[in-house]
C-alpha cells in the first residue's frame, strides 16, 4: 500500500507536469486562517460588541458627512466645489497613510512571513508569488480606510441622490486608488530590502512611519487649520472659489479618484467625463505592470538577504553587574524589571513609540495654550477652573492612550517565554506587580507633567490645581491596572509587530472601559468642587451640607480609583496563573 | 522524585493524558517515548508547572506542584524542545535572568554561567542577542539556562532537536554526569537510539496511556519480543503498523 506513495515523478512512465496554482489558491492559507482566528477567538458576545461598536463609527461618521454634505447641496454654486475638494482632500490625506502602511506590510508579506521558505521552494511560478502576496499587501493595508470612505460616499450618495452609475464606478474607483499606493510601497520595500536586511530594514521602517506620522499630526495641528475656515482671509469671493477650484495637483490620484468618484454625481466640472476613470485604472494596470517588473529583478536578492539576517547585533554595555546590583530591588524583581526595559529599549517597534506619545502629549499641552480663553474679553475665574477640571478628564484620556501602548501590551509580549517563568519558581503575582511599577513610573511622571503643566498654562493653583493633580495621580495607578488587566485578558501572544497589540479587541475594550472609568471619576468629583467654587466665588462661606458633599464626591472616586487597582490585578494575576500557552 | 498520581490532562471533550500512575527515581535517566500526538509534551509540561492537570497531582522531591508550586519548581531546569527565548536580550544576560527567576546571584553564579557558555561554545556570542542566533545555539543556551541554577532534576523535551554532533555528545555526557551526580533525569524523545543508550527506564505511552515501562530488558518481556531493539518494541507497543511497513520498504529501497 505504501509504495504508491513512494512514486518518483521523474520515473513514471508519463511524468506529471505540475499545474501552476491560482493567485487565490496561493492566498487561501492567509484568509483562511485569519477567518478561523476570528471564529476563534470571536464569541457571540464579542461579536455584537464589536458589530455595535462598528456600526455606531458609521453611524456618526455618516450622519457628520450628510450634514456637512446637505449644508453644502444648500449652497448654490460653492456647495458643489466644496463637496469636490473634501472628498480630493480627505482621499489625500488618505494617501501617504496607504503608502506607509503598504510598505510595512510588504515587508512582513513579501521577506517576513514564516510561510516563505515554503512558497520560495515550491516550484511557483514568481509572478503569481507577486500576485497573492501583493493581494495580501492591498488587502491588510487597505481595509480600514475602505471601511472609512463607506460611511463616507453613502453620505454623498444620499444627499446628492446618486445614479446607479455611481455605484458601478465605486469599486472601480476604489480599486485602481488602492492598487496606486500599493504597488509603489511594496516596490519600496523591495528596494529598502535590497538595500539593507530586512529586519534592520523593520526597525528603520517602523521608525520612518512613526516619525512620518508624528510629523504629520504635529504639523497640521500646529498650522491650526481651524483658522483656514475663515474666508475673509480671502479678497473675495471669486478668489475663494477660484482656491477652491484649483486642483492640489494634476498628478496626484487623490484628485483622479474623487473626480472619478463624483462625476456620475454631477457636481464636478465636467459631469459625465469617464477620463478620470480612464486615468485612474490604466495608471493602475501600468503600475501593476512595473511591480510585478521590479518583483522580477529584486524578490530573490531581497529574499536572499532577509534569511541572513544582517551583521550580529551586540548589545550596548548597559550589563554591568555593579551597576545592575545597585537597583534597589529584591533579586527576582530586578531581574523581571531589567529584562522588561532591556527588551523595551532594544526593541524598536516599542520604543519608536514613544516618539508618537511625545507628539500627543505636545499637541495636548499646545491645544491648551491656543484654547480662546485668553483672546478677547476676560474669562472668568469659574469657567477656568471648570475648564482645568475639564482638563483633568481629557489628560486622564491621553494617559489612557499610553497605557494602551506602553502597559497593556506587556502580558502579550511574555509570549512564547512564558513556559520559563511558569516554569522558574517564581510567584506570577511578582511578575504582574514588576509590570505594574515598570508601567506606572512613566505613566505618572507623564500625568504629573501634563497636568501641573497646563494648571500653569491655565494660571490656576490653590485648591482646583490640587484636586486636579490628585485625580491624575490617582488616575494613573488605576490606568496602569486596568491596561494590565485587560491585557492579561485578551493577551496576543503570537503578535509578531508589538505595535499592533493596542489595536486588537482587547486593547479596543481597555480604551472603552477607560475612558468611562474616567468620565465616572471626574463625574463624581464635578458636582461638589463646583459647588465649592461657586460659594467661594459668591462670598458664601460652605455650609456641612457643601462640605459632606465635596467629601463624598471626591471619596467615592478615590474609592472608585483603589478598586480599580485591585480588582484588575487580582484578575491579571489569576488569568496568568490560568493561561496554558 | 518525581512522582505522578492519576494524572490525567483533558482539553474539553478530549482527553491527552488519561490517568498515569508512574514514580521517577532519584538519580534515575528515565525515558518517555511515544510516537507524534502520544501526550508526550503535555505530561513534560505538567511536570514543569506550564500546564495543570486536570485532575491528580505531581510532587516533585516530596513537594506538591499545585499546593507548593514554588517549592516544588525550585528543583528543576526545564529545557523545552522550541526554544522561545527573550529575543532582545543578550546570551549572558539571558542567564542572569534565569538565575535571577531561582534566586541566585554573585560571582561563582556568574563563573558557572560563563563556563556553561564556554562549553557550549557560546561564549563568544554572550553579549550578542539572542535575535542573532542560530536554531542550535539557542537550543544549547536553553541547556545553559537549564543548569545554571544548579537543578536536582532535569526536564528535557527532545534533548538533541538541532544540536550539531559535537553538542549532541556533550549533551550525552552531561545527562551522564548529572545522573552520576545523584540528579535525576525525565526527558521525552523520538530518537529510539538516545532513549536506548542513556535511559536506565523507559516508558513507552500512546494515546495518552502507557503502553511499557522498565528497563529495556523489562520492556522486551513485555512485548515478547526476545532480543528485539527498542524500535521493535516500540513498533509493537504502540501498534504503528504502518510505519513498521514504511520502514520496511524504506530499508528495501535503499
Amino acid at each position: 500500500m505504501i509504495e504508491r506513495f513512494l512514486q518518483l515523478n521523474g520515473q513514471a512512465q508519463v511524468p506529471v507536469e505540475p499545474r501552476q496554482p491560482g493567485v487565490l489558491a496561493l492566498y487561501a492559507p492567509k484568509w483562511r486562517t485569519a477567518r478561523r482566528r476570528a471564529a476563534e477567538s470571536h464569541s457571540l458576545a464579542r461579536a455584537l460588541l464589536l458589530g455595535a461598536i462598528g456600526f455606531i463609527f458609521w453611524a456618526v461618521l455618516f450622519s457628520l458627512m450628510h450634514r456637512v454634505l446637505a449644508y453644502f447641496n444648500r449652497t448654490p454654486g460653492l456647495g458643489d466645489v466644496l463637496a469636490v475638494k473634501l472628498l480630493a482632500t480627505m482621499l489625500l490625506a488618505f494617501l501617504p497613510i496607504l503608502l506607509l502602511s503598504n510598505i510595512i506590510t510588504a515587508l512582513s508579506s513579501f521577506f517576513l512571513a514564516r510561510d516563505l521558505e515554503l512558497i520560495a521552494a515550491a516550484p511557483v511560478d514568481p509572478l503569481r508569488v507577486y500576485g497573492a502576496r501583493f493581494l495580501e499587501t492591498l488587502i491588510h493595508s487597505s481595509w480600514m480606510i475602505v471601511l472609512v470612505l463607506i460611511p463616507v460616499l453613502a453620505a454623498y450618495a444620499t444627499v446628492f441622490d446618486a445614479p446607479a452609475r455611481f455605484y458601478l464606478s465605486v469599486p472601480l474607483t476604489l480599486g485602481a486608488f488602492l492598487v496606486l499606493p500599493a504597488v509603489a510601497g511594496t516596490a519600496t520595500t523591495q528596494v529598502l530590502v535590497n538595500v539593507f536586511p530586512a529586519r534592520r530594514a523593520r526597525d528603520i521602517l517602523a521608525l520612518v512611519a512613526l516619525l512620518g506620522t508624528a510629523a504629520f499630526i504635529a504639523v497640521f495641528r500646529l498650522m491650526r487649520p481651524e483658522q483656514l475656515a475663515r474666508p475673509e482671509g480671502f479678497r473675495d469671493l471669486v478668489d475663494f472659489i477660484g482656491a477652491l477650484r484649483t486642483p492640489q495637483s494634476v498628478w496626484l490620484p487623490s484628485e483622479w479618484a474623487a473626480n472619478a468618484l463624483l462625476t456620475p454625481l454631477r457636481i464636478t466640472e465636467r459631469p459625465g467625463d469617464a477620463f478620470p476613470l480612464l486615468l485612474l485604472g490604466t495608471s493602475a494596470a501600468a503600475f501593476l505592470v512595473m511591480g510585478a517588473w521590479v518583483h522580477g529583478r529584486l524578490f530573490l536578492t531581497g529574499l536572499t538577504r532577509a534569511q541572513e539576517g544582517g551583521r550580529r547585533r551586540s548589545a550596548p554595555a548597559t550589563g554591568r553587574l555593579s551597576a545592575e546590583r545597585a537597583i534597589p530591588l529584591p533579586l527576582t524583581a530586578r531581574s523581571l524589571v531589567l529584562k522588561d526595559l532591556r527588551s523595551f529599549f532594544r526593541d524598536t517597534t516599542q520604543w519608536s513609540q514613544l516618539i508618537l506619545l511625545a507628539v500627543l502629549v505636545v499637541v495636548y499641552v499646545y491645544n491648551i495654550k491656543v484654547l480662546p480663553l485668553f483672546s478677547g474679553e476676560d474669562v472668568g475665574f469659574l469657567l477656568r477652573n471648570v475648564v482645568v477640571f475639564l482638563n483633568t478628564g481629557l489628560a486622564g484620556f491621553v494617559l489612557a492612550a499610553i497605557a494602551a501602548r506602553l502597559v497593556f501590551p506587556a502580558i502579550s509580549l511574555e509570549g512564547r517565554s512564558l513556559w520559563l517563568l511558569r516554569s522558574s519558581p517564581l510567584r506570577l503575582s511578582l511578575l504582574v506587580w514588576s509590570k505594574y511599577w515598570v508601567g506606572l513610573v512613566p505613566l505618572l511622571v507623564i500625568a504629573v507633567a501634563i497636568t501641573a503643566g497646563t494648571n500653569a498654562i491655565l494660571g490656576v493653583s490653590g485648591f482646583v490645581g490640587a484636586v486636579s493633580l490628585g485625580t491624575i495621580i490617582a488616575l494613573s495607578f488605576a490606568l496602569t491596572s486596568l491596561a494590565l488587566g485587560f491585557g492579561a485578558l485578551y493577551p496576543r501572544f503570537n503578535s509578531e509587530n508589538p505595535a499592533d497589540i493596542p489595536t486588537s479587541f482587547g486593547g479596543l475594550l481597555f480604551m472603552m472601559s477607560a475612558t468611562a472609568f474616567i468620565g465616572v471619576v471626574v463625574l463624581l468629583e464635578a458636582w461638589p468642587v463646583y459647588s465649592f467654587l461657586l460659594a467661594d466665588v459668591e462670598g458664601r462661606t460652605l455650609g456641612p451640607a457643601d462640605w459632606g458633599a465635596l467629601a463624598t464626591g471626591l471619596g467615592m472616586a478615590f474609592v472608585l480609583c483603589v478598586a480599580a487597582v485591585v480588582v484588575p490585578m487580582r484578575i491579571a494575576v489569576r488569568r496568568i496563573e490560568s493561561i496554558e500557552h | 522524585m518525581i512522582r505522578f498520581s492519576g494524572v490525567t490532562k483533558r482539553y474539553g471533550q478530549f482527553t491527552a493524558v488519561h490517568p498515569l500512575d508512574l514514580h521517577v527515581r532519584h538519580g534515575e535517566m528515565f525515558g518517555f517515548l511515544g510516537p507524534n500526538g502520544a501526550g508526550k509534551t503535555t505530561t513534560i509540561r505538567m511536570v514543569t508547572g506550564v500546564l495543570r492537570p486536570t485532575a491528580g497531582s505531581i510532587t516533585i522531591a516530596g513537594k506538591d506542584l499545585t499546593t507548593d508550586p514554588i517549592g516544588a519548581k525550585r528543583h528543576i531546569g526545564y529545557i523545552p524542545d522550541r526554544p522561545a527565548l527573550y529575543e532582545k536580550l543578550t546570551g549572558g544576560e539571558f542567564l542572569r535572568f534565569v538565575n535571577g527567576l531561582w534566586g541566585r546571584e554573585g560571582e561563582a553564579q556568574q563563573r558557572k554561567a560563563d563556563e556553561l557558555l564556554d562549553l557550549f561554545d557560546l561564549y563568544e556570542w554572550k553579549d550578542v542577542m539572542v535575535e542573532n542566533y542560530s536554531h542550535g545555539m539557542r537550543q544549547k543556551l536553553l541547556i545553559c539556562s537549564a543548569l545554571v541554577h544548579g537543578p536536582d532534576v532535569i526536564v528535557v523535551d527532545e534533548p538533541m532537536v538541532g544540536l550539531d554532533p559535537k553538542s549532541t555528545r556533550l549533551m550525552k555526557d552531561l545527562l551522564h554526569g548529572f545522573v552520576e551526580k545523584g540528579g535525576t533525569v525525565f526527558l521525552s524523545t523520538h530518537t529510539l537510539e538516545v532513549a536506548e543508550s542513556v535511559c536506565d527506564r523507559i516508558a513507552i505511552l500512546n494515546a495518552g496511556r502507557i503502553q511499557g515501562l522498565g528497563t529495556m530488558a523489562e520492556l522486551r518481556r513485555q512485548a515478547e519480543m526476545g532480543e528485539a531493539g527498542l524500535e521493535e518494541i516500540f513498533l509493537r507497543l504502540t501498534g504503528t503498523e504502518q510505519a513498521r511497513e514504511l520502514v520496511a520498504s524504506l530499508r528495501v529501497t535503499a
